[in-house]
This record gives structure tokens, C-alpha cells and sequence, in this order.
């Protein structure tokens, strides 16, 4: 059994800030980090790989530093790693990232099982998982939050809605995107880290895919466009009061009656 | 093709250039400045250097808007009950059809659907489109996806609002990539101009960040909005619009999920369904003490809800967590008690219509977005406002 876990390196925290005149990001300290929702898919896949025997590969697209999500994948466990960088993946919005994936995915051999996080932390869409299965035109469950068993032809899984589980079995190959609550995930090893320091890391570039029109790519291959980024706005409306507490309560009091709310 | 060109003569400081990129897209090497793959194209280098950084336009062709007619809400529904984004999505979409005179629809697909389709024809969309089969009973994405698919194909509409419920969430993304175009994910402010292009802001960074967003070259025109971000239109007593039943091949409706079972969680009543809501946040020292909480919701009639912290205690449930990770909610009115006003707690709730903070630090980030900011002690406060309000019930009872 083959599993293929996507994972994508995003800034170390997400509260940027915008200078409000320039529309510039302030990026004082802003490093860079695993997806935390890409732990637990890696998690999933590690938690079958000791059950099934399955090897695991980790795929990321991104900048060539983007290798650091790779390594720490090794760390966990991970057999393979795939890096894909090249400029002409620059600028990708969801329908690029998931076009580009599916066919670094391709190159990859058959992966019985796909696994991505529910959503980042920075474009934070929660789309490219259910985008990359429609390219590989297979089915797909998102908001698992457990898996009830697998075997070589296919996955029994509890799919999370508002106020149900669905539980589906669904044949292989196909892709799941699981949830925080599906398993704790482990801490990367330092004896793996030694273990895999020398383990190369392959490069999948365009060349090495298959469509090679460089229309369905980065920027070229992307319908969205964001036209500006600006911060959130700050309430106006505001009123400030102190006293003591009986004071404040009576006051309090009278403005949910005056509001209808008693 | 549209790109950003680097005029490496026009640099001087190569790190202050590398340094203005957020998405660190931009290396310095011995042949000069050059742009790699995380580059977003937010254009930020643009601004700030131009005399650098140069946007290239982009002259992509462009489908023939005038083939792509009205906007379409996919009616997400849970058993018998249309979930209520879906009428919201109905508001919005006859909002904006009315400034481009377009026509609005409904997508309704399940099993047994007959009666909420009459129930549409309440809310002003103009054709209801209906898929009634016994294969689409449960979500399963490929039959789903493929009614989508042959709605689209038939009706050819310019913009797809999807609620951003788990249902929609994992179908949009499905469809939106079928037909190769884009989707923004979990928009808050929707608006169409006179060539039918679609304005999209949403929230990014975990709420950090908004971004305006549009598909200029590409229809339909897909966007997924949370529950409660806009206002469901008044249901009429009489009905208008028409009922279009549409027919699908079953060998289109073919899947390889089979559903087993379904499970419903244990029936607490969702914080998002609330109209008042009392938040507790970890000035609350011990799990006891939001006896005051509840106290307090239930005068009010309405919920409490808490913050991470406390779930994290184990004082509450995860369904009880408002904020990035846990609900978002649009209550009528919230009333926040010792919460200190995390934006991962504020993205959750900060589009309430009546925001009231008690908070004993005058400078509580909680403030910033409070119409009513109460600096004071919630265990002076909360015991004589319950009593308070007791009293005031009374008197009107007796009254
Ligand atoms: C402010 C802002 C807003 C944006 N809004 C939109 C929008 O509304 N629509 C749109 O089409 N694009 C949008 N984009 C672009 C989009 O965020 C990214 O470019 C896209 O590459 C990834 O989407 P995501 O981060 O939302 O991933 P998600 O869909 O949230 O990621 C889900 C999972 O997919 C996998 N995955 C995602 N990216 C990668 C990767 N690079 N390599 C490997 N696995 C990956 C991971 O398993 C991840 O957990 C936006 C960008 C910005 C900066
Ligand atoms: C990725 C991520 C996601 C997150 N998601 C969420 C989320 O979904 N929801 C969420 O809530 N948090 C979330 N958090 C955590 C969040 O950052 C904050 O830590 C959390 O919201 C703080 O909760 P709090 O306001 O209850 O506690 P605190 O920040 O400790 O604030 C307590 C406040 O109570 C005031 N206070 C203390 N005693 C009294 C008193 N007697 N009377 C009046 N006021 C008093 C203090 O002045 C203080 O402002 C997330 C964090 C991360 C990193």
C-alpha cells in the first residue's frame, strides 16, 4: 500500500500585521512552519503505515525551503519526500496548487490513499484537498475525524458534519482530508533525525510533468485573482465605562432593557 | 502572461528587496533578484519598489460573460430541513441579480425533496431547479458532484454561492475544478459589478488579513459564505417563481461510497442557532463559578459559549468554543465575561450586532471591538446583574 500525504510550509504565525498606509505586511519575525493541520494527516498516514505496511510519501509544493516541511516529515516517520519547486508554479491559486499537485502526484507511482490537513493557516480555503481528487478523478471524503478500518480495496471513515458523523465506506484509491481530533500527532524523533539527515529529498520540477503546457500552471493556470490585501476593520462604535461594580451592573442592566433583550 | 518583472539594474539594497516580500518569494542570488514559487502575487513588491518591481498584465483570453446568465444558490439542506445559509444565500443573491438584471435560481438536489422545493418558492428566487433521486438520499460527492455538473452545463449561470457548511465545503472545490474555474472560499462581503464580475473579501491569516478577490476571465463564478454572515430575506406568504424538475441518467449517479450509517451526535443545540449568547472566558477561577454564566443565559434566553482555555480545562464542550478553531457565530447579542479578546477568539464572533465586554483591564484587547466596554469585575458584576434582572422579571410579572 502506497499513502501520499500532502503538506505545504506556511508562515510561523499568522498574525501579521498591514501597515495600513502602504498596504505592506509587517514581517518582523515571521518564520516558517509545517501546517499544523498537515500534522495530523501525516499522523494518519504514519498510524497506517505501522498497521498495513503502507510506505508514505510526503509531497509539498513551494519555495526550495519549503525542503524543511519535508525533513520534519522524515522525523515523523515519512519514507519518501517530494519537493515541488519551480517558478512556473508561482502565483498558483487553489485550482493551480491542486492541477500542479495532482500531477506531481502522478509522477509518484499509484498511491492507494491521499491524505491532506482540513485547511491551512494562511490561504486557510480548505479547498485543494477535494480540488486534487477531482484531477485524479477519484472520490473523496473531507472532515474525517476517524478511521474505522482499511484494507487493499478500501477505507471505512467517519466523515464530521454539524450534527452527525457519516460513516462511509469508500473504495481505493481515493483522498481524505482529516481532522484536528483523528489522532494526536507525534513529536518529530531526533534519532530519526540523524537517521534521515542523508536522505535526499527528489525534486519534481515541470519537466518532469506530464502536461507541460505552462497555461494550467502558477499564475497562467489560476482563474482568482486577489486584487488587494488590506486589514480587517476595526469596530467604531465604542463606549467605554467604569464604576463599581453595582454601578456598572445597574447600567448594564438598563441598556438590555433598552436593547429588548429583558 | 501576466507576471512581475525585476528591473535588476533599479536594485540597490538587494535584502531590503527580499525583505518586503511577506510569502519570502523573493531570493537574492549572484545573478540578481529573482522570484520562486511561494509568490502569491499580492503585488506588494510592486507597490512598494516599483521602480523594481514591474506588474506585467495579463491579456488571457477571456470567456464570453453574456453566455453566462443569473446567479445560482446550491440549497443545502440536512434531512428535510433547508439550512438556513441557503436563504441567506438566496438574500444576497437577489440583491445583487436585481443590480445586473439578472435571474436568481435554486439548485436543490436530494431524495424526496418535493416539499422543501414548495418552500422555496417563499423566499423570491426566481427558478427552482430540482433533482429528486433515490441515489442522492445521502451526500455522497460523485452523484452530488455530478448534478452539479448537468445544472451547470444546462443553465449556464454566472455566479455559484455555495453555503460553507461541511456539504458545501467539499463539493464546491469539486465542481468549481471540473469546470477549471475559481472558488473563493468563505467570502464576507459579496458584490457584482455591471460586467457581472463578482467582488469577493474574505478573511485570511485567520482573519488577520482580508482579501479582495475576483475571477475575471472565468464563469461561473464560484464563492462558499458561512452561515450567518448575511441576512435571509422575509418569507412571503405567497409564492412566486417557477419549478423546473430536471432529469439525470442513473449512469451518471454512480458511486464508489457506500453509506453505512449515520450517527447523530449528541443533540446539543448549536451556539451558532443562539440569539444571545454569555461567554465565559479563564477569568472564571473555578469550574463552578459559571453557574454564574448559565445563570445569566438563562434570563437571557439564550447560551453560553466559552473560549479555548476552558475547553481545554475540560470545564466545557469543543461545540461550545467560539473562534478560529471552534464556531462561528452572529448572535444578536453577546455578552463577553472576563475574555481577554484573542483575534483567533474575535474571528469567530466579531460580526455580532451587539457586542457587551466585561473585562477588568481597561486596556483588554476584547475593546477594540466591544460596543459596550465594561471595566469591571465579572464576580461584582455578574451576581448583581442576575439579581437584577430577577428582580426586574418580577416586577413585571406582577405588573
Ligand atoms: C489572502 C489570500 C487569500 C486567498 N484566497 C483564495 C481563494 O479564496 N481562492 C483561491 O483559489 N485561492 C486563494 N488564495 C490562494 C491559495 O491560498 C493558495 O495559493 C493555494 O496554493 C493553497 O490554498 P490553501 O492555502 O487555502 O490550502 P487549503 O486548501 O486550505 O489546504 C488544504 C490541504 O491541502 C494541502 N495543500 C495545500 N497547499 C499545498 C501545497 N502547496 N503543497 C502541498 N499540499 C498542499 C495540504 O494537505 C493542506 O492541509 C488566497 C491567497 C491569499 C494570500
Ligand atoms: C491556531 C490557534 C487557534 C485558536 N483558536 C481559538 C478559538 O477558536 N477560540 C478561542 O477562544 N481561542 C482560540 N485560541 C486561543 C486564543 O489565542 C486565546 O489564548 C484565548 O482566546 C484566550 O482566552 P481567554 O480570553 O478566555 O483567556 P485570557 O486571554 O487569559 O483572558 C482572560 C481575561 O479575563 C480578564 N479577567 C481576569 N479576571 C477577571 C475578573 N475577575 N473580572 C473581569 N475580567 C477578568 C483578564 O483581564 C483577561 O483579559 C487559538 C489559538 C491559536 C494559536
Amino acid at each position: 500500500m502506497q499513502i501520499t500525504v500532502c503538506i505545504k510550509q506556511v508562515p510561523g504565525t499568522s498574525e501579521v500585521d498591514i501597515d495600513e498606509k502602504t498596504g505592506v505586511l509587517k514581517r518582523e519575525g515571521i518564520d516558517s512552519k509545517m501546517n499544523p493541520y498537515d500534522l495530523y494527516a501525516i499522523e494518519t498516514a504514519l498510524r497506517l503505515k505501522a498497521e498495513q505496511g503502507a510506505k508514505v510519501n510526503v509531497l509539498t509544493m513551494g519555495p526550495p525551503q519549503a525542503e524543511a516541511v519535508i525533513r520534519e516529515a522524515y522525523m515523523m516517520g515519512a519514507d519518501k519526500g517530494f519537493l515541488m519547486t519551480d517558478k512556473k508554479f508561482a502565483g498558483a491559486d487553489v485550482l493551480a496548487t491542486a492541477y500542479a499537485l495532482s500531477q506531481g502526484i502522478r509522477t509518484l507511482g499509484d498511491s492507494d490513499l491521499l491524505i491532506c490537513g482540513k485547511m491551512t493557516t494562511d490561504g486557510d480555503t480548505a479547498q485543494v484537498g477535494p480540488e486534487i481528487a477531482e484531477y485524479l478523478q477519484i472520490p473523496h471524503v473531507a472532515n474525517v475525524r476517524r478511521i474505522h478500518e482499511i484494507n487493499e480495496k478500501a477505507i471505512v471513515v467517519e466523515m464530521n458534519m454539524a450534527e452527525s458523523v457519516e460513516i462511509q465506506e469508500v473504495q481505493l484509491p481515493c483522498l481524505i482530508t482529516v481532522e484536528k481530533d483523528i489522532y494526536p500527532p507525534r513529536l518529530p524523533s531526533f534519532k530519526l533525525k540523524l537517521k534521515t539527515a542523508g536522505r535526499p529529498v527528489k525534486n519534481v520540477t515541470f519537466k518532469d510533468l506530464k502536461d507541460r503546457n505552462e497555461m494550467h500552471y502558477g499564475l497562467n493556470g489560476s482563474p482568482t485573482q486577489v486584487l488587494r490585501i488590506f486589514p480587517p476593520e476595526p469596530n467604531k462604535t465604542n463606549e467605554h465605562w467604569e464604576g463599581s461594580g453595582e454601578a456598572l451592573s445597574k447600567r448594564l442592566a438598563e441598556k438590555l432593557h433598552e436593547l429588548k433583550f429583558i | 502572461m501576466a507576471k512581475i518583472i525585476i528591473h535588476q539594474d533599479a536594485v540597490k539594497d538587494p535584502q531590503k528587496a527580499v525583505s518586503v516580500c511577506p510569502f519570502n518569494a523573493i531570493e537574492s542570488t549572484e545573478e540578481g533578484l529573482s522570484i520562486n514559487a511561494a509568490c502569491k502575487m499580492c503585488k506588494i513588491c510592486v507597490k512598494r519598489y516599483p521602480e523594481i518591481f514591474e506588474y506585467v498584465k495579463d491579456e488571457a483570453p477571456s470567456v464570453d460573460k453574456d453566455l453566462w446568465r443569473g446567479i445560482a444558490v446550491y440549497i443545502d439542506h440536512i434531512e428535510e430541513n433547508i439550512h438556513p445559509v441557503s436563504f441567506e444565500l438566496i438574500g444576497k443573491a437577489k440583491k445583487m441579480a436585481a443590480k445586473i438584471g439578472h435571474p436568481v435560481y435554486c439548485l436543490l438536489m436530494g431524495d424526496n425533496v418535493g416539499n422543501m422545493a414548495e418552500e422555496l418558492l417563499h423566499y423570491g428566487a426566481d427558478e427552482v431547479f430540482v433533482y429528486d433521486k433515490p441515489q442522492l438520499h445521502h451526500f455522497r460527492i460523485e452523484p452530488y458532484a455530478a448534478v452539479f455538473e448537468d445544472f451547470i452545463r444546462k443553465v449556464q449561470p454566472s455566479i455559484v454561492l455555495v453555503g460553507g457548511t461541511t456539504v458545501g465545503r467539499s463539493l464546491a472545490p469539486r465542481v468549481a475544478a471540473r469546470f477549471r474555474t475559481g472558488l473563493t472560499a468563505d467570502c464576507t462581503v459579496l458584490d457584482v459589478q455591471e460586467n457581472t464580475d463578482l467582488d469577493q473579501i474574505r478573511p485570511a491569516y485567520g482573519g488577520n488579513i482580508m482579501a479582495h478577490i475576483h475571477t475575471p476571465r472565468h464563469r461561473p463564478q464560484f464563492a462558499t459564505v458561512r452561515y450567518k454572515i448575511f441576512d435571509a430575506p422575509e418569507r412571503s406568504n405567497t409564492k412566486s417563481g417557477t419549478l423546473t424538475p430536471c432529469k439525470i441518467g442513473d449512469d451518471k449517479l454512480h458511486s464508489k461510497i457506500r453509506v453505512l450509517e449515520i450517527r447523530k451526535k449528541e443533540k446539543v443545540k448549536s451556539i451558532e442557532d443562539a440569539d444571545i449568547i454569555v461567554v465565559a472566558g479563564r477569568a472564571f477561577k473555578k469550574e463552578e463559578d459559571l453557574s454564574m454564566a448559565y445563570e445569566l443565559a438563562d434570563l437571557l434566553g439564550g447560551m453560553v459559549a466559552t473560549t479555548r482555555p476552558l475547553i481545554e480545562a475540560g470545564w466545557s464542550d469543543p461545540r461550545m468554543q467560539i473562534g478560529l478553531s471552534g464556531r462561528t457565530v452572529k448572535p444578536k447579542l453577546i455578552i463577553t465575561c472576563g475574555v481577554s479578546g484573542a483575534i483567533q477568539f474575535v474571528a469567530g464572533m466579531n460580526n455580532t450586532e451587539n457586542i457587551i465586554s466585561i473585562n477588568r483591564d481597561p486596556k483588554a484587547q476584547i475593546f477594540d471591538i466591544a460596543h459596550y466596554a465594561v471595566i469591571g469585575d465579572i464576580y461584582e458584576i455578574l451576581p448583581d446583574l442576575i439579581a437584577r434582572i430577577k428582580a426586574g422579571s418580577t416586577q413585571q410579572g406582577t405588573s
